[in-house]
């Protein structure tokens, strides 16, 4: 319930800053352009949330931007390595050490070289960029959570052997019996499924675990990690290694000669093998995706119901109120329902690659 | 930042944060838990099965039992069988036995009075001839005497032989 409370403050907190002080009219004040006062921009809300960027958002009252800074690490040849906090860029509006967050253009959002005035130089490209940014830190927190969740659980089990489960082990084992039983051994068959449970069984709960946390809407929960096309393509491109390093002979053939399949569809024009190779990269590509676009839509989704509260409030601050009501309701769904999907897309993820697993090694199931 | 333009940075953390938790799950945790959970599996498996066995022991030994009381159960029927057909073999032979001696002791009795009975009627036969010869002697000793007295006399001693 914590996170009621939590959305709560975040309503209350960041409303002044958005508009229902400030009506409308107020865009159309001779504020120098320069000066972006804010006409509420509901993609541009909403795209912030679910990008990545140099720092944590926690909240905005009024023009007070509250954030976690997170280290920025650059190399460029001719300064060498820097690292400092992303406050120097004080949210995005200082240089620092001729860097700065390019506001447009090309490269919106990240960091690029500037001169003295702040202008972006142009022709020289970015700077090596190995920052720890939003996305990165939670899913090394993830990570963490991960590691102290299970390595303390393991030396339990070895401390109390054949004795059944207590406390946090007995929620927790269902699940990794679930991923053994339901996913491993009927994918991958009773032979090798072993070898595959580390990896079946990171990949599930690192997607759960960011999956639940990105529901949280507060610091370490709200980064939209596995909403990451980088993060899911990194899983998808670790089950099409190991799917590849695994498969056995009968996988490759049945790739470039496959069984079954008339003569004239592989010679002379070889149509089969050429999808089938297709098929390699479609498989762990249509992971990467399906996992980014799930969650991010769900991302998307729920902001989508904060962000009417805010169009309605420009309009008039009763409707804006009154909005406010049926949005937390849908807020609320949406979160049940994200929680929902939290499962079945860790569950589609490792029960998909499982498969992938079992398929590049034919004689297991026939 | 492009939202389906994968960013390198991300992508390099991902992947040594992502390697390094693999590794240390698998060593640390994975490891552990699966060795642990199949080694209660099959202990749990052991357990049952022991159960299971121990059941169809005790019910083979409940079974052996049943057929030993069955067997004692015939063996004792069958001896009770057995004495009483000996015991009334016993009286039967006794009865028997009873019967020939009882016969036999008859018998001797029997010879016994007819030896006894012939004794006496010698006995008597040789009273008999004794008194005749003894009336005979009297009656020759009177007959000249008296004629009525002869008589009275006769009839006397026929009386006194009557009586004897």
């Amino acid at each position: 319930m914590r996170w009621i409370v939590a959305l709560a403050m975040f309503l209350l907190m960041a409303t002044p800053g958005y508009g229902i002080d400030e009506p409308l009219s107020d865009t159309t004040d001779n504020h120098p352009k320069g000066e972006r006062k804010e006409i509420f921009d509901p993609g541009d809300f909403i795209l912030q949330h679910v990008m990545d960027s140099y720092e944590w958002h926690v909240l905005t009252a009024g023009k007070t931007h509250v954030s976690i800074p997170l280290p920025v690490i650059l190399y460029t040849k001719e300064q060498g390595l820097n690292i400092f906090l992303s406050s120097r860029f004080h949210h995005g509006e200082a240089s620092y050490k001729g860097f700065a967050i390019a506001k447009e253009g090309k490269y919106q959002g990240k960091i690029v070289r500037v001169d003295e005035e702040g202008h972006q130089i142009a022709g020289i490209g970015r700077p090596v960029d190995l920052s720890i940014t939003k996305t990165v830190f939670a899913m090394l927190i993830s990570m963490l959570i991960i590691l102290l969740i299970f390595i303390p659980m393991a030396r339990k089990y070895l401390n109390s052997p054949n004795r059944a489960p207590t406390g946090f082990q007995s929620l927790v084992e269902p699940v990794i019996l679930f991923v053994r039983d339901d996913i491993a051994i009927p994918s991958i068959g009773h032979q090798r499924y072993e070898k595959f449970m580390p990896f079946l069984l990171t990949v599930f709960f690192f997607i759960l675990t960011n999956n639940l946390l990105g529901i949280i809407p507060i610091p370490p929960g709200g980064a939209n990690v596995t909403g990451n096309i980088a993060i899911t393509g990194v899983l998808a491109v670790a089950t099409f290694l190991v799917t590849t390093f695994t498969a056995d002979r009968n996988y490759w053939k049945h790739i470039f000669n496959a069984p079954g399949v008339p003569w004239w569809l592989k010679f002379p024009i070889p149509l089969m093998p050429f999808i089938e190779l297709l098929g390699i990269f479609t498989k762990p590509f249509s992971l990467c995706i399906r996992l980014f676009a799930n969650i991010l839509a769900g991302h998307f989704i729920m902001l989508s119901f904060i962000v009417i509260i805010f169009i309605f409030g420009q309009m008039n601050w009763i409707a804006g109120y009154g909005v406010s009501v049926l949005s937390v309701i849908f807020y609320v769904f949406m979160t049940l329902l994200e929680i929902l999907v939290s499962f079945i897309q860790a569950y589609v993820f490792t029960l998909l690659s499982a498969l992938y697993f079992g398929m590049a090694h034919e004689e297991a199931h026939a | 930042m492009g939202l389906v333009s994968p960013d390198y940075g991300t992508i390099f953390w991902m992947v040594l944060a992502f390697a390094i938790v693999f590794f240390l799950l698998r060593r640390f945790a994975w490891g552990p838990i699966l060795s642990m959970l199949h080694r209660r599996e099959q202990s749990i498996n052991e357990a049952l099965e022991a159960a299971q066995s121990a059941r169809t022991e005790m019910s083979k030994l409940k079974a052996g039992h049943e057929e030993l009381m069955e067997q004692s159960r015939a063996e004792r029927d069958n001896l009770l069988a057995e004495t009483r057909r000996i015991r009334e073999e016993i009286i039967e032979k006794a009865h028997v036995e009873a019967s020939a001696e009882s016969a036999r002791l008859l018998d001797l009795a029997k010879n016994q009075i007819r030896q006894e009975k012939n004794a006496a009627i010698n006995e008597i036969r040789q009273q008999v001839a004794d008194l005749s010869v003894g009336i005979a002697e009297k009656i020759l000793k009177r007959e000249l005497a008296d004629k009525r007295e002869q008589e009275s006399m006769i009839r006397d001693q026929l009386k006194d032989l009557k009586m004897n």
